[in-house]
């Protein structure tokens, strides 16, 4: 069960992470800050759908996470949830065709890592 | 108004594109420099030189950064000491979450999310998901420095693990993929 879990967080907070990031990318480069224009882009992504998803989806992980807490402690839950980092460079890799080279992919290992180990520690 | 194109960022893609395209034509096998020269080209043709590009995404990182460290440690400090009480009733929580430190808190955290999605709007997953997390380490090193709470071996292993992994991703260029590989740019 708590596996289970655990499988459900980094699934559905890696997909919420991959359709922002896609999402993002379909609106274009945001520059301008001024509240009007932040407002607009705001309204924009409202009507995107890959953004909606996403947040669907991190309602989803939010949701078990905290049934994952409500079975097993706090400090097996977030460590748990580490490997999200790998998971999601792999989706970026696969998904979302970027170009991941063995200092990102080091990089996303050496962080999945040092987060387990320090709520671990 | 042929200056507002300049910061038109489709444009700005769609020509970095053609010239990447263009350039890979004629020469095979040099994948990393047409992307550098592609880079630069969005970034000439944007009005951002590499240097403020580095800069700005510096600038966002330390926003969503900040933005969630300052947010969690408001909302925890207020919602923690309302948790510790022995009764409370709907009212109680109410009032705490119109305390001050409570809405700075909130907007904090929504000042977090934005970034990240500005961040999102011009960097890869790959890039940001990473670099952010050095919000791990400044959490630990600021509750040894104002909370004093005692660091293990353990937990400097793990600040020196994570701020190696930032370092790294922080090496490679913020964005590596075109706008055609979203599928959805206009």
């Amino acid at each position: 069960m708590k596996w289970a879990l655990v499988a459900v967080i980094s699934a559905s907070s890696a997909v919420a992470d991959v359709l922002q990031s896609a999402g993002m990318k379909d609106h274009g480069e945001i520059r301008d800050f001024r509240p009007w224009a932040v407002a607009g882009h705001l309204a924009r992504l409202m009507r995107n759908r890959k953004m909606l998803v996403a947040v669907a989806s991190l309602a989803v992980s939010f949701s078990a996470f905290l049934a994952l807490i409500s079975v097993s402690e706090l400090s097996f839950a977030v460590p748990a949830t580490a490997a999200t980092y790998v998971l999601e460079t792999t989706l970026a890799k696969y998904l979302l065709k970027e170009h991941v080279d063995w200092r990102r992919w080091t990089g996303a290992s050496l962080v999945a890592g040092g987060v387990a180990l320090l709520i671990l520690t | 108004m042929p200056g507002l194109g300049l910061l038109d960022p489709i444009k700005t893609e769609r020509q970095a594109e053609d010239l990447e395209h263009k350039i890979r034509q004629r020469v095979v096998g040099q994948e990393e420099p047409i992307r550098q020269i592609a880079r630069a080209r969005r970034a000439h043709v944007a009005g951002l030189s590499p240097i403020k590009q580095s800069l700005r995404n510096a600038l966002f990182v330390a926003i969503v950064v900040c933005g969630n460290l300052v947010g969690d440690v408001l909302l925890r400090a207020r919602m923690g000491r309302l948790a510790a009480l022995p009764a409370i009733g709907p009212m109680a929580y109410l009032n705490a979450l119109l305390n001050a430190w409570v809405l700075v808190g909130v907007l904090l955290l929504i000042v977090g999310i934005g970034a990240q999605l500005a961040l999102l709007s011009w960097a890869d997953l790959s890039y940001v998901a990473p670099v952010t997390s050095i919000g791990y380490v400044l959490t630990a090193l600021a509750g040894k420095l104002y909370l004093h709470e005692p660091l293990s071996a353990g937990r400097w292993a793990a600040i020196f693990l994570i701020t190696t992994g930032v370092i790294l991703v922080s090496r490679t260029p913020p964005r590596t993929a075109g706008g055609e590989c979203y599928g959805g740019r206009q």
